[in-house]
Order: C-alpha cells, then sequence, then structure tokens
C-alpha cells in the first residue's frame, strides 16, 4: 500500500514535470519578442552568418520539437543559458540555490515554532482572550503584502529568514489552531484530562496521532508558501538566491532562466508535498 | 457588529475613492516641483513624493484603481473557476480527472511565481493603462483554481441530487440542466469564492507592484504607492509614508469580515 503511493507519487511528479515542461516551452515559444536575436543586428555580421542565425531561430518554431529538444538537452544537463546574465542556468541555479534552501528551511523552522507554540498554548489555555488575541495579531500579519513584510523586514534590521516566517506564520496558525482545538475536543482526550494524565502524555500519544498527519499537510503546503516568499525576501533584501534570481529574470523578461527555476520550484513543492503525505499515512497506519 | 463595521469602513473607502476627482481634482500624475518630498502640510495633506506628486491624490486614486479592478479580476476568476470547475464536477468521470489534474498542475506551482513568469511573458514596456488591464485580467485568469476545486466538488455532490434527478427526468438535459438547476445551487459557494479572490488579488497586485511587476508608473496602485517604503531609512522617519499600508490592511481585513458572514452563509 505504502510502496503503490509512493509510486503514484512519483508518477504524479514526473506527469507534472512533463506537463508543466510543455505549457512552459509553448509560453517561451509563444512569448512576444521570440524570434528576435539581436545578433542579427550585428554589422561586423555577413549575410551568410545571418542567415545561419535564422536558421537556428527556424528551428526552434516548431513547440513540440522545441520542447523534445530542450528536453534532451535538460536529461544531459544542459538547462541552456541565461539571457540577462550570460552564463549557463545550471550554474545559476548551484550558486544560488543554498542560500535559498537555507533561508527557506530556517524560515520554516521558525514559523512552524511560533506556529505549534502559539496553537498549543491556544489549545491547552482555552482562553477566549487569547485566542483572539493570537488571532488578531495573525489576522494583521495576513492582511499586509509579503513584500511589504519584507520591506519592514530590511527597516528593522531582520533576518530574511525571520521575514519569511512572518510571512508563513500567520497562515499555518489558523490551520494548526483549528486541528488542535478539534483534536482536543475529542470524547477519548476529554476521558484522558478527566482521568488525570499529564497535558505531554495526552499531546504526544492522544493528539498528534489524531491531528499529526493533518498538520503535516500544512506542513507540506508551507514549503511553497516559503518558496514563495522567498521572492520578496531576497529581492527586496538583498539576498542572492533563487527568489532574487527569479524576480531578476523577470524584469529582465530571461524566459529560459525563470522556466528552469519555476520548474524546479514546482518539483520541490510536490517533492515536499509528497514526502508529507507519505509520512502522514505511515502515521496513521501504525495508529490503524 | 463586526461585519457592518467592516462593510461601512468599505463603504466610506470606496466612496472617497470614487470621489478622487473632486476631492483632489490636480490628478495623481501633476508634479509640484518646488515642493518635492514635502511633508504633509494644508495643500498636501500626505506631503508629496520625490517627484512632487499629491502623495493623498495618488492614494485616492490608487484605491479606486484597486477597489474596481480587484473585484473584475474576482469576477473572471470565480467565472472561470463555475465553468471549468462546475462543469468538471457535474459532468463527473474523465472530465472531472483531467480538470483536477490540471488544476493541480497550476496549484503545485507557488502563487507568486506563477504570477512573475507569466507577467514576464508579456511586455514590461506598455502604456500604463495596459498594464493596469494586463495585471488585474492575469490576476482573474491565473487565479480560478483553487476556486475551481471546490465547486467541483460542490458541483459533484449536486450530480445526483432529487431535484437533478427529477429535472432529468423531465427530459431536462446538457447546458440547460447545468445553467437552470446546477449553477443556482453553487451561489452561496460562488459567492464565497469571489470574495476570497478580492482581497488575494488586492495584496498580489501589491506584491507585483512594490516587485515592480505591477501597474506602470504615473498610474499608481497600491504596490506602486508601496515601493515608496523601501527609500525609508526607519519606521519613525517618515510615517506619513505609511498610509497607504494602513488603508491596504483596513480594506483586506474589511473584506476579510465580509468572507467570514459569507463563507458561514456557504456553510
Amino acid at each position: 500500500m505504502l510502496r503503490r503511493r509512493i509510486m503514484r507519487h512519483g508518477l504524479t511528479i514526473v506527469a507534472t514535470v512533463l506537463l508543466g515542461g510543455l505549457i512552459s516551452a509553448t509560453l517561451v515559444r509563444l512569448a512576444p519578442g521570440f524570434d528576435t536575436d539581436e545578433a542579427q543586428l550585428d554589422p561586423h555580421l555577413n549575410s551568410a552568418s545571418i542567415e545561419a542565425l535564422r536558421q537556428q531561430r527556424a528551428e526552434q518554431h516548431n513547440v513540440v520539437r522545441f520542447y523534445f529538444h530542450s528536453l534532451q538537452r535538460a536529461v544531459r544537463g544542459d538547462l541552456g543559458r541565461s539571457i540577462s546574465l550570460g552564463q549557463p542556468v545550471l550554474e545559476l541555479l548551484r550558486q544560488r540555490v543554498p542560500m535559498t534552501l537555507r533561508l527557506v528551511a530556517i524560515g520554516l523552522l521558525l514559523s512552524w515554532a511560533s506556529v505549534l507554540a502559539l496553537a498549543l498554548s491556544a489549545a491547552w489555555l482555552r482562553i477566549p482572550a487569547y485566542d483572539t488575541l493570537a488571532t488578531v495579531i495573525t489576522g494583521t500579519f495576513l492582511c499586509i503584502p509579503a513584500a511589504a513584510l519584507a520591506l519592514l523586514s530590511v527597516l528593522w534590521n531582520m533576518p530574511g529568514a525571520l521575514a519569511i516566517a512572518l510571512i508563513i506564520a500567520p497562515r499555518d496558525y489558523r490551520y494548526a489552531r483549528n486541528l488542535l482545538t478539534k483534536g482536543y475536543s475529542l470524547p477519548h482526550i476529554i476521558a484522558a484530562r478527566a482521568r488525570g494524565l499529564s497535558e505531554l502524555r495526552i499531546l504526544f500519544v492522544h493528539v498528534i496521532p489524531v491531528v499529526g498527519p493533518q498538520l503535516l499537510a500544512v506542513a507540506g503546503v508551507s514549503v511553497s508558501l516559503a518558496l514563495g516568499a522567498a521572492i520578496p525576501v531576497e529581492a527586496l533584501c538583498g539576498l542572492a538566491g533563487v527568489g532574487q534570481l527569479a524576480w531578476q529574470a523577470a524584469l529582465a523578461r530571461d524566459l529560459p532562466l525563470l522556466v528552469n527555476i519555476t520548474t524546479l520550484v514546482t518539483l520541490v513543492t510536490l517533492f515536499a508535498n509528497s514526502t508529507t503525505d507519505v509520512i502522514g499515512h505511515m502515521i496513521r497506519g501504525q495508529e490503524l | 457588529m463586526w461585519r457592518n463595521a467592516a462593510c461601512t469602513a468599505l463603504l466610506l473607502i470606496v466612496c472617497l475613492s470614487l470621489a478622487a476627482n473632486w476631492v483632489a481634482p490636480a490628478g495623481y500624475a501633476k508634479q509640484y516641483r518646488e515642493a518635492a518630498d514635502a511633508p504633509p502640510s494644508r495643500a498636501h495633506w500626505l506631503g508629496t513624493d520625490e517627484i512632487g506628486r499629491d502623495r493623498f491624490a495618488r492614494v485616492l486614486y490608487g484605491t479606486r484603481i484597486s477597489l474596481l479592478l480587484a473585484p473584475a479580476a474576482a469576477l473572471l476568476s470565480t467565472l472561470l473557476a463555475a465553468l471549468i470547475g462546475g462543469l468538471a464536477g457535474y459532468l463527473g468521470g474523465t472530465w472531472a480527472r483531467v480538470a483536477m489534474a490540471v488544476t493541480d498542475l497550476f496549484l503545485s506551482l507557488p502563487w507568486l511565481f506563477l504570477l512573475i513568469t507569466v507577467r514576464a511573458l508579456m511586455p514590461l514596456n506598455v502604456s500604463p493603462l495596459i498594464s493596469v488591464l494586463v495585471t488585474f485580467t492575469m490576476l482573474g485568469l491565473l487565479g480560478w483554481t483553487s476556486a475551481a476545486r471546490v465547486l467541483c466538488a460542490s458541483a459533484g455532490s449536486l450530480r445526483n441530487a432529487d431535484f437533478v434527478r427529477q429535472a432529468r427526468a423531465s427530459g431536462i438535459r446538457g447546458a440547460r440542466l447545468f445553467w437552470i438547476h446546477v449553477v443556482p445551487n453553487l451561489k452561496p459557494v460562488l459567492n464565497a469564492q469571489f470574495w476570497i479572490s478580492i482581497p488575494v488579488f488586492i495584496l498580489s497586485e501589491a506584491n507585483l507592484g512594490i516587485l515592480g511587476l505591477g501597474v506602470a508608473e504615473p498610474m499608481p496602485s497600491w504596490g506602486s504607492l508601496l515601493r515608496e517604503l523601501e527609500g525609508l531609512v526607519s519606521v519613525g522617519e517618515q510615517p506619513w509614508k505609511f498610509v497607504p499600508l494602513l488603508l491596504l490592511v483596513v480594506v483586506v481585513t474589511s473584506f476579510q469580515f465580509v468572507l467570514s458572514s459569507e463563507e458561514e452563509a456557504a456553510a
């Protein structure tokens, strides 16, 4: 059962990448200005060279052929060259990925530590005023655009990871709080409390197995949120990561670079979601 | 009570922004070069920006753009969601599976990545009016996915409802059955999805604007107004520059309150 689930996720990832790649290739092919090449305007080139350049472009006219050509090169590890930066895309990604991974990982850790602390204390204390205060604070953060939070983090000299945590935590808090409150109101947990079991024992033995898989699913989704938040945070805080690269690529309309970054981010998102789903399935299996 | 307060705040802000032509007749683009980057005064209630444009006028006009076009984009995305998700749920089987696979493909991509990728595919050096239309149309065309999922599930549950079976037995089929019997019953869900989308689109436009990928200058929008915060050194330096952010928070919070009551109605 578990093996089948893993296989299904693997197939979904492969299908998504193939279909996403086709859509990306189509979009790149149809984007305005695809056919123009500044090199053709170079006065140093003779007519034969210009014709050769035209021929090279003409080969990319067919979307399907263009897609398979790109796919073949990608399999060989050639993701193309960035138009704006003039460097191989793979090299650019290799330089930037560690920064983004570190930023997102620390941001997620900070976010989930605060989310669990807030949500657990709300579920344990059950004081309406505390609950309302937490909801108002997280609700206010939800109403601030991620990019504005990134700008505020620059003003307050906050680390980028903290800015990412502030962007994600309010979104996750609501789900975590609802799940934990619902978990703590289950009849067998009320009975355990009445029998005098310690709060920690109730949490780890009775609550986590029930709400754990759902919390993991929320954690999987927050990876996608964190990657999205990395764009404004890296762009506005001057951090040289994939988010900043994507922003620069968008401003320069560097589509080969942008499409590769988007595919990479989609892969990471799908992988995170699939992993949390499989772990959640394993927890549920143990419970059964 | 909170819903009424939110509706009143929204109504006030909408009315004020619609009255921008009378409240700030000089317009959003007029430059007062002798008073560039000026602090608030009687002539310029929120001061002027670095090229001498009246910030109050820009906030009013920017609010009008965001508050008129975000609901328009929300309407477009809700209609698309109704068409794709509703129809897929109603037809069921392979149609639903294919539609949901495409929806999942869109959903697997972080929203901001999708937005900047698609925005980059379009020309950036367009006229301000075109940039406004491009930004909000793009939001409307891309924002249907999560709503489509909800509508697919809702329409799927209606497919075998008693009244649909009875209508089918009476000889009503195809598009007529969908538009006359299924869609009206999806109204509470459509309403909720519409209200959910508005603050999402307002925030998305603000994000794009701050990153320089939204509405082009000199047209103001909340995103382009918030870009001014980039030049600040400390929060207390020029607090009036935070007015657009404050207004944005008030508007989005008000929409959240309206939304929670709509969601209750849908539930």
